[in-house]
């Protein structure tokens, strides 16, 4: 139990003060970096490129490990196929990211800086996820 | 430090924070052995995802992020960003809502967790949502749609 809920806890934690350090938590910054054909603001590629360099170093280690340090077995996706669902739904993530410059990660972290704001994007957002869910 | 053309970039900003996020994700995988999906684990808390990740761990991780945001926030002086109007900001959450589950992740499953394991369903679910961000900004911009303050 301790275990379970510390570990999510440590991670929920560092994200999201990395989320705002690097600015994402700030919607210009973020339609900053959408705006390819305007005044680009390159700040979400470097953001992105220090996450995926540290994570693709974690795949490294996670496959000379049996099973995670504290859990009792990896539960990874294992999905490789291309379809219209994760296509569609990806185009659509986007347009919703682009016309408030939030995604779901810096939605939950504002909440702690612009917590009005933020609470409307998050409730709208899980509102979403319900729809899909009762689909 | 700024970036030669680009006078608002923060880029060792943006990469410490990028760093800092990797390390989160590192630690969910190599601890926890789960992807740091926010969509899908913001799902699971709420009850809209089945997933072997325990609740309270799903509840965990999402109440960590705020405080994350807000360890920096107290220790930095930056004056609080503007945020879109509460009608734009539904219609936004909502539209996200729906595609990070139809897409079965956000910038942080796939752009983060995915990506870096080449993942062939990240690499074109991120394609794709750079694709259609970089879309929505230029055609508001192009039609004069203004959203932040």
């Amino acid at each position: 139990m301790i275990r379970e809920t510390l570990v999510p806890l440590a991670a929920g934690t560092i994200f999201g003060a990395g989320l705002t350090i690097g600015g994402m938590t700030d919607p210009a910054r973020v339609r900053g970096f959408l705006d390819l054909f305007g005044a680009w603001d390159p700040t979400l590629a470097f953001v992105m490129g220090g996450a995926v360099l540290v994570m693709a170093a974690a795949w490294v280690i996670q496959r000379k490990m049996i099973r995670p340090a504290f859990s009792d077995t990896f539960a990874l996706p294992d999905r490789n196929d291309l379809t219209p669902r994760l296509i569609g739904g990806s185009a659509l993530f986007g347009i919703g990211w682009g016309i408030a410059g939030l995604c779901p990660g810096p939605g939950f972290a504002a909440l702690a800086i612009a917590p009005a704001s933020a609470a409307i994007f998050v409730a709208a957002m899980l509102a979403g996820m319900l729809a899909v869910r009762l689909m | 430090m700024s970036l030669a053309g680009f006078p608002d970039a923060a880029p060792l900003a943006g990469l410490a924070g990028g760093v800092l996020i990797g390390l989160a994700a590192a630690l969910m995988l190599l601890g926890a052995g789960r992807i740091a999906g926010v969509s899908g684990i913001a799902a699971r808390a709420f009850g809209l995802a089945d997933s072997s990740l325990p609740r309270v761990g799903a509840w965990a991780f999402v109440i960590g992020l705020p405080i994350g945001a807000l360890f920096v926030t107290s220790l930095t002086e930056a004056s609080t960003p503007g945020f879109a109007a509460p009608v734009t900001l539904a219609i936004a959450g909502l539209i996200v809502g729906i595609g990070t589950r139809l897409g079965s992740g956000c910038t942080s499953g796939h752009g983060v967790c995915g990506m870096s394991r080449l993942s062939q369903r990240s690499l074109v679910a991120t394609a794709t949502f750079m694709v259609t961000g970089f879309a929505t900004v230029a055609a508001m911009n192009a039609f004069g749609i203004g959203v932040l303050p």
